[in-house]
């Protein structure tokens, strides 16, 4: 692997999309487990816990479209022209995400409460599967012409692959969710979350195991770098090992390290995805159509003062994001000013 | 319908019920600004209170701000992908700047500004707040600097590429000041101010009206009189500075704005008027030769008119010379009002009358009137180019996205919006209705 630019891109925008899927992928996780607790209060905890972060993870996603726009302008342009319908969808259940939280305790009605809610947890379910389903085409390959443009319709984007790693996406962010909340929560709320760990790591093994063996068996490209550098084999298993790490912190009770764990489980799955695309971003069924690295990326001029922003950039979002848990740990508590 | 009008109406409908929920956001970040700066410099509860209920509000208009914000940022690549890759290069920085530089910095000290009354001290809280105006600042600048690139292209080659041929950038700091940056990110941040300041201005003289909150309602008053008279008299000089620099950079646009046909003559300036484009007329009230006093200090000064470009390359004149003409008198009328609201808070003049309070009322509608309509003259009046000069409109579609896909998203945005329109205004009526809260005097931001 050498370390050229585009491959510092390539890990670049891997990184802010995987600090995406690690930041808001717990927030996308209460939202599907939202309606499993019914008392207002409860949901207002939920709500809470995510308050004051959720609009500040969901800018890696803004930046991370951002920085695949500047660095690799004809992956955005082909993927989101190309998921046309599905990106749509996945807009609108961002949107409805956004002004559920914002909305819902607004207002003392229970039909506007319920309203909120139900919206809220659909939005943040529909959001993770649709991410998933994208992701999973992209791995799958898609019918690419010399331009770069997407040749097939909105069905073809639904086929078996891609449902089963939206729905590995789901598992993985509730059971990422599901352990945030521990973290969050006390009393009879926590005891109640703390049971779901164990079911939501359950069904998150189940699908992973089912994607795992789909790309070994029908992606065999997805392995060729494990293949080629066996010394990168450790990051699945470092992978398994950070999930089967969460268990057994729960039940210690040591709740931030199982918090931790989680986190470097989803940042290991995207580092797999990455791994075994690389130099690709976007396979094409047929692979002289696939964008990669080079050919979709912007002149090299751009990505030098690109890198240098990022230099710039990077250290004082590090700063703010690590400010702003530190200040919001611990429990949530409802005040006047909470949603 | 085909699928470039069906685009182009759903980028100017998205971008403009998002283009409601920034202004409010950069100006009402100012007013809060100033009335937490004054709270600790005074220590009027009173001020406390203030920054408290307008943040609650500041709190809507942003969450609307950023829920219809990311279509924007996504809808480039849904339905403008020729576009997408044509400008990567150039664009795409200028996005990524603004996630980097902006997003982060407001959405983190938003947190604070929000849910950290209690958490830190009363210093580092004002320092939040400032720190969330000035991200909502850095936004308007690097997205003003992206379409001011869109205008007058600069800094900047066209390069062969595997894909097609694109802009590259060979000088970024002659793409990021390119020759109608700053003239244009000046006048719409002052834009944005009035949009905050005549917003509280309306929700005051409301109270005053209803005889409830006085002293809040004053106050209120006071600091955004302040801030609306600086802005409206701002936009008027800035204003004037963009109108050179159209002139200057892009002739056909100008002409379009008033509606100046000839190909080479001295220009009149309208004050109201109706375009007739078959006939090449305007029907209207003109300061004759005014336009050409103002651009050249000489009346008699020539000035290219529509006829001097090839129609191909001609703006649609009726739209752009109406929203035009709408700013400016809009923006004129909101002088007047921005004076009165200051001598009434400054006590040179008595408590405005019933009528007045109306107006003021009323008022909140002039800034997003007139920034829909500035917007509307800067972006119709660049067609038919994409990038002026470069790139046509239509050329920079997605070719993957047929027609009915597109009105299937044009429909579903149309119904979402409406309803969170609806919905924007049933909240902050029912914020409003509730007004400032006796406990906001006494909370204090202490550390918890």
């Amino acid at each position: 692997m050498t370390t050229d630019l585009n491959t510092i891109w390539f890990l670049l925008v891997g990184a802010l999309l995987a600090g995406y899927a690690v930041l808001d992928g717990f927030d996308l996780g209460v939202g599907i487990l939202h309606l499993f607790v019914d008392r207002d209060e409860e949901r207002r905890i939920f709500i809470n816990a995510i308050g004051p972060v959720w609009d500040g993870n969901e800018v890696w996603l803004v930046t991370g479209g951002g920085a695949l726009f500047a660095a690799f302008p004809a992956v955005y342009a082909g993927v989101f022209s190309g998921f046309y319908p599905a990106m749509i969808l996945l807009l609108v259940a961002l949107i409805f995400r956004a002004v559920a939280i914002e909305f819902r305790s607004k207002q003392p009605m229970a039909w506007w409460r319920r309203a909120w809610d139900v919206s809220f947890s659909a939005a943040s379910f529909l959001g993770s599967f649709l991410m998933g389903v994208a992701f999973g085409n992209v791995i799958r390959g898609i019918p690419l012409d010399s331009r770069g443009e997407h040749l097939g319709g909105f069905l073809t984007l639904l086929n078996p692959y891609a449902l089963l790693t939206g729905l590995t996406t789901v598992a993985l962010f509730a059971m990422h969710g599901a352990i945030y909340l521990v973290l969050k929560t006390e009393g009879e709320v926590q005891g109640k979350v703390r049971g779901w760990v164990n079911n939501t790591i359950i069904v998150f093994v189940i699908c992973y195991a089912t994607t795992t063996m789909a790309t070994l068996l029908y992606l065999p490209h997805m392995g060729e770098a494990f293949k080629t550098h066996p010394w990168t084999f450790t990051l699945p298993v470092a992978t398994m090992l950070a999930i089967a790490n969460v268990p057994r912190e729960i039940v210690h009770g040591r709740d931030w390290r199982a918090f931790l764990s989680s986190c470097a489980a989803v940042f290991g799955l995207m580092g797999l995805v990455g791994l075994g695309m690389y130099p690709n971003l976007v396979r094409g069924t047929d692979p002289r159509t696939s964008l990669s690295i080079y050919n979709a990326a912007s002149s090299d001029g751009t990505l030098k003062t690109m890198l240098i922003i990022a230099a710039i950039g990077i250290p004082l979002v590090l700063a703010y994001t690590i400010s702003i848990y530190w200040i919001f740990r611990g429990k949530v508590k409802l005040d006047s000013m909470s949603y | 319908m085909d699928v470039a009008l069906l685009s182009r109406i759903q980028f100017a409908l998205t971008i403009a019920f998002h283009y409601l929920y920034p202004p409010l956001s950069i100006g009402l970040g100012v007013v809060l600004v100033m009335m937490e700066g004054l709270y600790l410099k005074t220590r009027l509860p009173v001020y406390q209170q203030m920054t408290r209920f307008w943040v609650r509000i500041f709190a809507l208009t942003f969450a609307l701000g950023v829920a219809t914000g990311i279509v924007m940022e996504f809808e480039f690549g849904t339905n403008w992908a020729a576009y997408s890759r044509f400008v990567g290069d150039v664009f795409g920085s200028a996005l990524a700047a603004e996630g980097i530089f902006a997003f982060f910095l407001e959405s983190g000290f938003l947190a604070l500004l929000l849910f950290g009354w209690n958490k830190v001290g009363p210093g580092m809280h004002f320092f939040s707040t400032v720190m969330v105006c000035l991200g909502a600042h850095f936004s308007a600048i690097w997205i003003v600097v992206a379409n001011s690139w869109m205008q007058t292209p600069a800094g900047f080659r066209i390069a062969q590429h595997s894909l097609g041929p694109r802009a590259e950038v060979t000088d970024f700091w002659a793409m990021v000041f390119n020759p109608s940056t700053v003239e244009r990110l000046t006048h719409t941040i002052l834009g944005a101010w009035q949009a905050g300041a005549f917003l509280v201005i309306s929700v005051s003289a409301f109270y005053l009206l209803k005889g409830k909150f006085e002293e809040f309602a004053r106050r209120s008053l006071g600091v955004a009189a302040a801030l609306a008279l600086a802005a409206s008299i701002g936009s008027l000089a800035t204003g004037h500075l963009s109108a050179e620099g159209v002139n200057r950079n892009q002739p056909a646009k100008l002409a379009a704005m008033e509606a100046h046909f000839p190909a080479s003559a001295p220009a009149d300036l309208y004050v109201l008027g109706w375009v007739d484009e078959a006939k090449q007329r305007v029907y209207g009230v003109a300061v004759p030769g005014m336009l050409s006093w103002m651009l050249h200090g000489d009346a008699k000064a020539p000035i290219a008119g529509l006829l001097a470009f090839a129609p191909e390359d001609r703006p649609p004149v009726q739209l752009v010379f109406q929203s035009y003409h709408l700013m400016i008198g809009v923006g004129m009328v909101l002088i007047g009002i921005a004076l009165a609201g200051a001598l009434y808070a400054a006590r040179l003049r008595p408590p405005p009358s019933r009528w007045l309070l109306r107006l003021f009322v009323a008022s909140v509608l002039g800034p997003q009137i007139a920034n829909q309509a500035g917007w509307m003259t800067a972006e119709v009046g660049r067609q038919p180019w994409i990038v002026y000069g470069l790139m046509r409109t239509n050329d920079g579609l997605s070719r993957s996205v047929p027609a009915e896909a597109v009105v299937f998203s044009l429909v579903l945005f149309t119904l979402v919006y409406a309803m969170l329109f609806a919905l924007f205004l049933f909240l902050l009526d029912s914020k409003i209705k509730h007004g400032p809260l006796d406990e906001d005097l006494t909370a204090g931001p202490q550390r918890a």
